[in-house]
């Protein structure tokens, strides 16, 4: 059996009494790429500053590669890169000096052909020399990339790393990302943008008040939870919707004209649709539309979903 | 990416990393870090040396440019190693680029070491620029030289650890600089730096007892010109008593992370 690369148990922390992070539990599996999401407020930082050990850990346990990352925080902490969600820099040293200094905290020589490489990667050497206080926020968000893998970290945390930047930066960043996966990187990742989830994430786990209100492959929560929805413009106006339709929801606008039918994603088109054939309806066009991970997680955090 | 293995790690090198940092971080700035404070000290020298010190006699034997020199040159080692630690911690606090220490291997005690070292150096190279300077305005006895040179670096070193407690206590820049303005400043005025506490009434000569720099500047000064008020051993016992229970108490707050970890 494979050692995972994060395993979580029973983990809790609570905040001046305010319980942030409610017993939860799950693991991460070498070269996974897992995405963690959740509203505001949710927990999910939390949990990333436990891993990463920038807050306690109020119970529970944190194993990462097998080792307890409170008990032996010298190898585990080794293995983790973190990018914090703020941005954190020291004003008083330039790009190239703090990627130095960065891989000596972590106890391991400069690689010089790693970090040029993370610096052409991204796009950081025409600013190399400049202190962090000059760059721009786009510039510090890709500087905070470097720094957090410099010491080639097993795992990897990325805590919303696309909040604010533009669509450049957040395609090379996701392209570096999956590169370094490839290459045997474990990803844990959090970001509010959901499509992205979707495309990069082997498997999500959604958190709502401190718990783990859902955890799946991506593949089984869309099929699962996502649905369908054909639009069926009629010819003419229709009185009420036909009885019997073989779909999970039906909504008929005001003129009668646009009927809206909900379909599960595991449910085939094609049955309804003859259905529509046989009552006979007017059909004038039809279009159909698929839910993603954002109706989704709308759906699970609204209706507080516990099943992990 | 070929990931780190095992080997690779060297358990010192976080330490040596963080010192340097430290070390560079003054450097970078050392107009306001080295050539202020040694400004600050050669104009006392010379309002004390070559202007109102020739109309004062404090000490039989010594002029008052003699006298004032070691108060002087330890006012120096003090306020810079407790600025340095002080000021670099509360900035990582307040800034939040702690967190990138927090995340890393580094122990507590190579965390407490490399600031404490970082503080030392600078306030010990200020002391020494600082005695250079006098050298223009007086010459010294250096009687003990090594006890002189080890008052110093307890010196340096007990300022050290309470710029780390100040830099962990403090709120705001404000709380910050009341260590500065309302302790350090009246006790190393109170503390025997101008006068000996032997001219003072008995009262306050018994007052100044209870202030810790005095035992620092007697000892210094002893160190130096050969005479003080106490006896050097009693100083010496006092001084080191004292950064190692400053050492315990920052020792304390950092293996607790308190106030770096939520």
């Amino acid at each position: 059996m494979t050692t995972p690369a994060l395993a979580i148990h029973n983990l809790s922390k609570e905040f001046d009494g305010a319980i942030a992070v409610n017993d939860i539990s799950f693991t991460i599996e070498p070269g996974e790429i897992f995405g963690l999401l959740g509203p505001n407020g949710a927990g999910k930082s939390t949990t990333i500053n436990m891993i990463g050990g920038v807050s306690r850990i109020g119970s529970g346990s944190i194993e990462i590669f097998g080792a307890d990352n409170h008990k032996d925080y010298r190898t585990t902490r080794r293995m983790v890169g973190v990018m914090h969600q703020e941005i954190v820099i020291d004003n008083f040293f330039t790009i190239d000096q703090a990627l130095r200094l960065h891989a000596g905290y972590y106890g391991v020589r400069d690689d010089e052909a790693w970090r040029l490489q993370l610096i052409d990667r991204l796009g950081l050497k025409p600013h190399l020399h400049k202190v962090m206080i000059k760059l721009s926020g786009g510039m510090k968000r890709r500087f905070m990339i470097a720094k957090a893998l410099i010491h080639k970290p097993r795992l990897l945390i990325l805590d919303e790393p696309t909040a604010g930047v533009d669509v450049e930066l957040r395609h090379t960043l996701w392209d570096f990302v999956r590169e370094i996966n490839q290459q045997g990187t474990t990803i844990l990742l959090t970001t509010h943008y959901l499509e992205e989830a979707e495309q990069m994430c082997d498997r999500l786990a959604i958190m709502n008040h401190g718990k783990v209100i859902a955890l799946e492959p991506t593949e089984t929560l869309l099929q699962e939870l996502g649905t369908r929805t054909i639009i069926v413009h009629l010819q003419e106006p229709i009185a009420q919707v036909p009885d019997n339709l073989c779909c999970q929801a039906t909504e008929l606008d005001e003129s009668g004209t646009t009927l809206q039918l909900t379909l599960s994603i595991s449910q085939p088109t094609g049955d309804l649709l003859q259905q529509l054939c046989e009552i006979g309806l007017p059909i004038a066009d039809i279009e159909t539309r698929s839910a993603g991970l954002e109706e989704i997680f709308l759906q699970i955090t609204k209706a507080g979903r516990v099943d992990a | 990416m070929n990931q780190q293995s095992d080997n690779s790690f060297n358990p010192w090198l976080p330490f040596y990393t963080l010192l340097r940092k430290e070390i560079r971080r003054f450097l970078r700035v050392a107009s306001q870090t080295l050539v202020t404070p040694v400004i600050t000290a050669s104009l006392y020298l010379f309002i004390f040396g070559a202007t109102l010190g020739e109309r004062i006699s404090v000490l039989e034997g010594f002029s008052y440019a003699q006298f004032v020199i070691p108060g002087l040159i330890l006012m120096g080692v003090i306020n810079n190693s407790f600025s340095n630690v002080a000021s670099s911690l509360f900035m990582s606090r307040y800034l939040g680029s702690i967190v990138d220490l927090l995340v890393t291997p580094v122990t507590p005690t190579q965390f407490i070491m490399a600031y404490t070292l970082a503080a030392m150096l600078r306030g010990l190279a200020v002391g020494l620029v600082v005695w250079l300077i006098s050298c223009l305005f007086a010459t010294l006895p250096w009687a003990h030289p090594f006890a002189a040179i080890a008052i110093a670096c307890l010196a340096s070193f007990l300022f050290a650890q309470f710029g780390i407690i100040a830099a962990i206590h403090a709120d705001n820049f404000d709380s910050l600089s009341m260590y500065t303005n309302f302790i350090i400043l009246p006790l190393i005025y109170l503390g025997g730096v101008f006068y000996p506490i032997s001219i003072l009434p008995p009262l306050w000569a018994r007052i100044s007892h209870l202030n810790p720099l005095f035992y620092l500047i007697d000892s210094f000064r002893y160190a130096i010109l050969g005479v003080g008020d106490l006896s050097f051993i009693v100083s010496f016992c006092t001084v080191t008593a004292m950064a190692l229970g400053l050492f315990v108490w920052a020792a304390i707050l950092i293996a607790r992370s308190y106030r770096l970890r939520n």
